[in-house]
Order: C-alpha cells, then sequence, then structure tokens
C-alpha cells in the first residue's frame, strides 16, 4: 500500500492547504471567485476547494463562469435535491450538435452536488464532479464532511445513513470512481450524461448564447417534458423521456447493459429494442416470473416495471444509484404501458 | 501547487515502472480499502486478498488493465456478499488482460463475478456459492464473462446459480476447463458464442449440464464452433428452480449436453449418466421470434462417441409415459426436434452409429410439441474430425497459470 500511503500524505497536506485558503475567502468575500484551471487538467485534488467552483461551497453559490442549469426530466436519485453546475473556462465555449449531448470543451468541467432536506436544513452529502481533460473526461466523488465545511476525495465511495424526503431511512451509496463510469462510460471512455439539448430549457440554453458560452440553440432542444409538468405530456412522451434520463446511459449500444440487447434511448423506434415483447436474457430473478421486458396494456406483467419497482439488489434497477423506489416514475411508466395496444 | 505535485508525483511513480503486489486483509474497512485498491493499482500490479472473509456490503469493481488479483485460496479469503445492499454483482471487471485467482465469492445478490468487455482474462480457482444451495432467489450467474474475447476458465467450482454456473455470453476464443459446476439451472452455458472449448469438467446435479444456446434480439448472435469434450455429466436431475422468464427456465431437469441453434458443434467423449429426459438434445429455438438476421436451427452438429447410460429413463417432456412406453421403457441417449432450415443445404446432425437417438420429427419452429410426430432418429454417421485450429483461449493465459 505504498502508494495509497503517498497519496494519503498529499491528502493531508491538501487539506491543511484548503482551509487556510477558504478561511482566507470568506475573511475577504470581495470579487468573484475564480476557478483553478490547473485543478481541473490535472492530478487528483483531494478537495473540492482546491478546485475553486464556489464563491461559497456550504451555499453552493457558484464562482464566476460556473453557470448552473437544471434538466427537465431528471434522473432520480432516492429524492435528493441537485445542484448541477457547468464551468466553462474564460475564452471557451460548447457547441450545440443536434438533440444530443452539448459538445464541452477540453478544460471545462460538470458539478452536481446531491443533498437531503433535514428539518428545513440541507445538508450536501456529495459533490460529483466530470472533469474534461486532454484524455478525455474523469469523474471523481467528493463526500461532504459531517460539518459541512469540507467535501473530499472518495476514490473508494462511501454509504451514509440519511432519510429520504419521503420518510424513508436509507443507506446512501456515495460511488465509486469506477461506478461513475459504470454509468457514465461509452465504448470504453467515460462522457457526460445529463446536458443534452433535448432536456435542457430554450430559456436557458438562449441565456448561454447570450453570455457567448454557446454556440446555439440546435433543433430538438428541450423537447423533454419538464418533469413536475408530465401530466400535461403524452404518457409516451413522459415514460420515454424518464426512461432515456433514468436507464439509456447503461441499456444502449456499447454501454454497461448492451448485452441485454435492450437500447431505451429516446430516439430508438424499434419496439422490440424498447423492450416490447422482447424476452430477457440475463435478467436472472429480476425477471420476477414474467417473460417479457414490456407487455403493451400489462405494466403488471412487464419485467420493466418489475425491477422498476423494486429496491432490492439483483432485482432493481437502476443497479447504482437507487436504493429506494422512485413511486413517479413508477407510475409514469406504467401509464405509457397501459396505453400502449396489445 | 506543492501538494499537487506530490500527487502527480505519487500518480507517475507509479506509471509501468515496477509491478507492486498490493496486500488486503479482511476485517474492519475492507469494502473501502479493497476497493480504493482495485481503483489505485496500476497495470502489472498484483492485489493479494489475505486469508479471512471479508464482508462486503457493495460490489466490487476493476477497470484497470492487466492486474491480477490472488487470494490465499478458494477456501481460505471470501469474499462473502450476504449483507450486499447494491450493485448487479458481486465483482465487475471492465478491463483487459485480468487474471482473477485463488478466491472465493459468496451469496452475491445478483451475479457473481462479472467481466464485461474484458478481453484476454483468466479466471483460475475461483469458487462462486450460493451457500443455501438452490433457490430461486440465488443470483443468476456465478461466473459471467460478456462481450469478451479470449477467456480461460479453469479449476473453478460453481454453485447454486438460479440460471448458469458458468456463463459465457457473446463472446468468443473461450475455454471451459477442469471445473466444477453442481446445484445449478445449468451448469455450463455458452451463449451466442464462437470458438469455445469445453473439457475436463463435472457438471453434476443440475437441471441441464452443458448448454450451448444462440438466442435472437442480442447484439451478438451467430453461435458456433464449440467442442464440448471429455466432461463427466452426471445426475442432473435438479428440478429447475429458475425464476421464469429466463430461457434456461424452459430446459427439462435430466439435460445432458444441450445444443439449441447454433453451427458446427462438437459433443464427444464426455460421460454422460443418469440424465434422464436425454443426455443429448440438439434442438431449435423453441419460441417464436422476430429477428430476420437471426438462425434458428441447429447446423452442422456432431455428437460422436460418449459413454452414455440407458438415456431417457424419466423425461420431463409433454406425453413422457407415452414416449418411453413407445420407446421400450426409455429414450434413446440422442434426441432431436428434428427441425430443418428448408432453403438451406447442410448437414443438420451426425451421431455416431454406437448411439441410439429419437426425432420428435416437429415440422414448423416456434410451435413447441404441436405437430410431434416421434420416431427413431435417422441421420448421418459423423465424418472427419473436426479441426478447433485457433479455438479456445490462447497459450498465454495459460501461461498465466502455470
Amino acid at each position: 500500500m505504498k502508494r495509497a500511503a503517498i497519496l494519503l500524505g498529499a491528502g493531508v497536506l491538501a487539506l491543511t492547504g484548503s482551509i487556510a485558503a477558504h478561511s482566507g475567502q470568506r475573511a475577504t468575500a470581495v470579487g468573484p471567485v475564480a476557478v483553478n484551471d490547473a485543478a481541473v487538467m490535472e492530478g487528483l485534488p483531494r478537495t473540492l476547494a482546491e478546485f475553486g467552483f464556489f464563491a461559497d461551497a456550504p451555499a453552493q453559490a457558484p464562482a464566476a463562469r460556473v453557470t448552473p442549469y437544471r434538466l427537465n426530466t431528471p434522473l432520480y436519485s432516492d429524492g435528493a435535491e441537485k445542484l448541477r453546475f457547468i464551468y466553462l473556462p474564460l475564452g471557451a465555449s460548447a457547441s450545440a450538435d443536434g438533440e444530443g449531448l452539448l459538445e464541452i470543451p477540453v478544460g471545462a468541467a460538470l458539478i452536481k452536488t446531491f443533498a437531503f432536506g433535514e428539518g428545513g436544513v440541507r445538508r450536501l452529502i456529495e459533490t460529483r464532479v466530470l472533469l474534461h481533460r486532454a484524455d478525455g473526461w474523469l469523474a471523481l466523488p467528493y463526500l461532504w464532511n459531517e460539518e459541512q465545511t469540507e467535501a473530499r476525495l472518495a476514490v473508494a465511495g462511501a454509504r451514509v445513513d440519511l432519510v429520504t424526503p419521503r420518510g424513508e431511512a436509507i443507506s446512501y451509496r456515495v460511488p465509486n470512481k469506477n461506478q461513475c463510469k459504470e454509468c457514465h462510460g461509452l465504448a470504453g471512455d467515460v462522457i457526460p450524461i445529463g446536458p443534452k439539448a433535448r432536456n435542457l430549457s430554450h430559456a436557458w440554453l438562449s441565456e448561454m448564447v447570450a453570455r457567448g458560452m454557446l454556440d446555439r440553440v440546435p433543433d430538438g432542444a428541450d423537447v423533454l417534458p419538464l418533469w413536475e409538468a408530465r401530466e400535461g405530456a403524452s404518457a409516451a412522451d413522459a415514460a420515454r423521456a424518464y426512461l432515456d434520463v433514468n436507464c439509456a446511459h447503461c441499456h444502449r449500444p456499447s454501454a454497461t447493459a448492451s448485452n441485454s440487447g435492450l437500447d431505451l434511448r429516446w430516439e430508438q423506434r424499434d419496439p422490440a429494442a424498447i423492450g416490447i415483447m422482447k424476452r430477457p436474457v440475463a435478467a436472472g430473478r429480476g425477471s420476477g416470473g414474467l417473460r417479457f421486458d414490456v407487455v403493451p396494456g400489462k405494466p403488471e406483467e412487464s419485467i420493466l416495471t418489475h425491477r422498476m419497482a423494486s429496491a432490492e439488489p439483483g432485482v432493481a434497477m437502476p443497479e447504482l444509484g437507487k436504493a429506494t423506489v422512485d413511486p413517479e416514475g413508477v407510475e409514469a411508466v406504467e401509464r405509457w404501458i397501459s396505453s400502449l395496444e396489445p | 501547487m506543492i501538494r499537487l505535485s506530490i500527487v502527480a508525483l505519487a500518480l507517475a511513480s507509479a506509471a509501468p515502472v515496477l509491478a507492486e503486489t498490493i496486500a488486503v486483509e479482511p476485517g474492519e474497512g475492507a469494502q473501502e480499502r479493497l476497493q480504493e485498491a482495485l481503483i489505485l493499482a496500476q497495470p502489472g500490479d498484483e492485489i493479494a486478498l489475505g486469508a479471512g472473509r471479508f464482508e462486503l456490503a457493495d460490489g466490487l469493481s476493476l477497470d484497470v488493465d492487466n492486474v491480477t488479483v490472488r487470494g490465499a485460496g478458494m477456501e481460505a479469503t471470501i469474499l462473502d456478499y450476504t449483507g450486499q445492499q447494491g450493485s448487479g454483482e458481486g465483482l465487475l471487471v471492465t478491463s483487459d488482460g485480468v487474471t482473477l485467482r485463488d478466491f472465493a465469492v459468496e451469496n452475491p445478490k445478483g451475479d457473481g463475478i462479472k467481466s464485461k468487455g474484458a478481453d484476454n482474462i483468466v479466471y483460475h480457482a475461483i469458487r462462486v456459492t450460493w451457500t443455501g444451495g438452490p433457490k430461486p432467489t440465488n443470483g443468476a450467474y456465478g461466473i459471467y464473462p460478456v462481450e469478451s474475447t479470449n477467456i480461460l476458465i479453469d479449476g473453478t467450482e460453481v454453485s447454486g446459480a438460479s440460471d448458469a454456473g458458468i456463463y459465457v455470453g457473446q463472446s468468443s476464443k473461450i475455454t471451459v476447463r477442469n471445473s466444477v459446476a453442481t446445484d445449478n439451472v445449468a451448469g455450463i452455458e455458452i451463449e451466442n458464442s464462437r470458438d469455445a472449448i469445453v473439457e475436463r469438467n463435472f457438471v453434476s446435479r443440475n437441471t441441464g449440464g452443458i448448454l450451448v444456446f444462440d438466442l435472437p434480439n442480442l447484439p451478438v448472435m451467430g453461435g458456433g464452433n464449440v467442442i464440448v469434450r471429455d466432461n463427466l455429466v452426471a445426475a442432473n436431475t435438479t428440478p429447475n428452480f429458475a425464476p421464469e422468464g429466463n430461457i434456461v427456465a424452459t430446459v427439462p431437469r435430466g439435460t445432458g449436453v444441450m445444443v439449441m441453434a447454433n453451427e458446427n458443434v462438437w459433443v464427444g467423449q464426455n460421460l454422460l449418466y443418469d440424465n434422464p429426459t436425454a443426455p443429448v438434445m440438439v434442438i431449435a429455438y423453441p419460441l417464436p421470434f422476430e429477428d430476420a438476421s437471426y438462425n434458428p436451427y441447429p447446423r452442422e452438429v456432431t455428437v460422436a462417441w460418449n459413454a452414455v447410460d440407458a438415456g431417457g429413463t424419466d423425461p420431463q417432456l409433454e406425453g413422457a409415459e407415452q414416449l418411453t412406453a413407445a420407446f421400450g421403457g426409455a429414450l434413446p441417449p440422442v434426441m432431436w426436434d428434428g427441425l430443418l432450415d428448408g432453403g438451406a443445404e447442410y448437414t443438420p446432425l451426425r451421431v455416431h452409429p454406437d448411439l441410439k437417438g429419437w426425432s420428435l420429427n416437429l415440422t414448423e419452429q416456434g410451435k413447441g410439441m404441436a405437430g410431434a410426430q416421434p420416431g427413431p432418429l435417422e441421420v448421418e454417421r459423423p465424418g472427419q474430425p473436426i479441426s478447433s485450429e485457433g479455438w479456445g483461449a490462447s497459450a498465454d493465459l495459460e501461461a498465466r497459470i502455470k
């Protein structure tokens, strides 16, 4: 464990350094805080503070050129409140290539903090960063301390006991570095998942264009329904948006669940590929004794909803990032399956 | 910047200079310590797992090429997932050139060890056990390489899987040998894969012994070039306990070696005893399907000489009583469904003249047993031995375990 010991030593140094830096910021809190581009580009910063993504990290107040955003339909994470930010270095801008992922330049970063409310007080649990470096994207998880003063790199992940907004006491899983790749991996590379033009609002995209941080608002932007307004969308759109955001990062060609043959991307139109009357291949007990992924008109006979409605490892889908069932997601997908003509 | 350069130095010093051995012992914090070692390992490193029980609440994963994970023996080092709270498998490997050896995985909630897109992998002296015996609540696969090329599985032991003990899917260049697969639904399964050698295994107390399948609607199809030889496939009489919906849930208990779809499969020199539905079963994919690129028929299948008993003495088939009566008390050892790809020119099945067989003489794929007109098997005898050059794992994988 020689190397680990060295890293650990470096971590202690980093800790002392960052506390000093942080209290310095607090003392002089004037003017915009600039992001540390060197930390984005190299090394394994041991604390979140080293990046300088936040003017006030505990308050989640972003630094200059760190822009908050939201997704129309978000990924369910046990009901966590999620604070998303994109950082673009000075002079860099993203470009839009159709409805899919924004093309985000080297030197940029995506930052996502997971928080749960407790008695009206927000508790930060973890902040995940995706750094676009010269050799590709790097995903790193940072775990917040009890005192909520600092988040430290947790390459091996962690478990945190907490209570979800629905009142369920869970052991919340902070993913390890490899698990980041299980969802973010495509053909061996790590890529972002969230910021697809189709799942970002027209207003936000326009503002980014106005600020010179995006080249254009592409066709096909802002087509996924707003999750909280999904009742106004068609059953198919709400469900397919949910499946795209919650499942398709694995269930698509060249990704973690490619061998299942199930492709739940929004743009996939082949009924068999999205599970309609498709038999499972490696579901094991996850099949729940059911024969097909999706049986039109019969959510109760569909493996898709059976696995979504389970929190048991080995049955539950998604396999990662979920300790509790998302009843809203299950309901939306059941509504869609019920609407399909048998 | 001082601290950054120390980190950078730590990372740089670990580049391909000298392979290290990183020891990880069981006990307090084993989950984090072991996972951290798996993440921080550098190509060429060996992670040495100490003797004892690692109590794990989450799946582990390895994504670094050319790493060896070595325990103190499959009875000494145990990764215990009895209290697992997350992940779809015990250990997930997604990097190439990995060697896993000399440890056990017990009671994973999903699959045991899954390696996906992990080429040139060796599983040696690995044990995966669901300690409660056959149960539908056990995980699906014990040892589970998928979408990979060049796989050696040697000297492993797997029991209790609710699907297949050793399952190789959508892969090529595969050797499964010297392994023990008991108390699973399927002992060993080669699915949608090519260039595979399954030899010298002991396969017993499963529902079905060795399955060679090709299934539709998958990214990789067209299974074939499979040899099944020198295996002891005996007493596979465990009632099927697979959850319905899985293809293996349709395998009758008492199946020895089963070939479904596939081309160019050779089954010979096995001891096939007490597999009372069929010592050898060769059939087309039985279900309706919509996938124009899929061929549901077995083609060029050879059943060479195998040591067999009376055959289907207690078949789990529709109309078993009449069938066995018609054949004088037991169904002959080789069973075929008789289905042919009408448009193509090929030999579906060759059988050694010493082996008796029977055919359902079905005429239509996807219609179940409807229209069956059972009768004695009349097919060609084997021709020249097939060449297996280029099949199986490469020699350098074998060299790793010498």
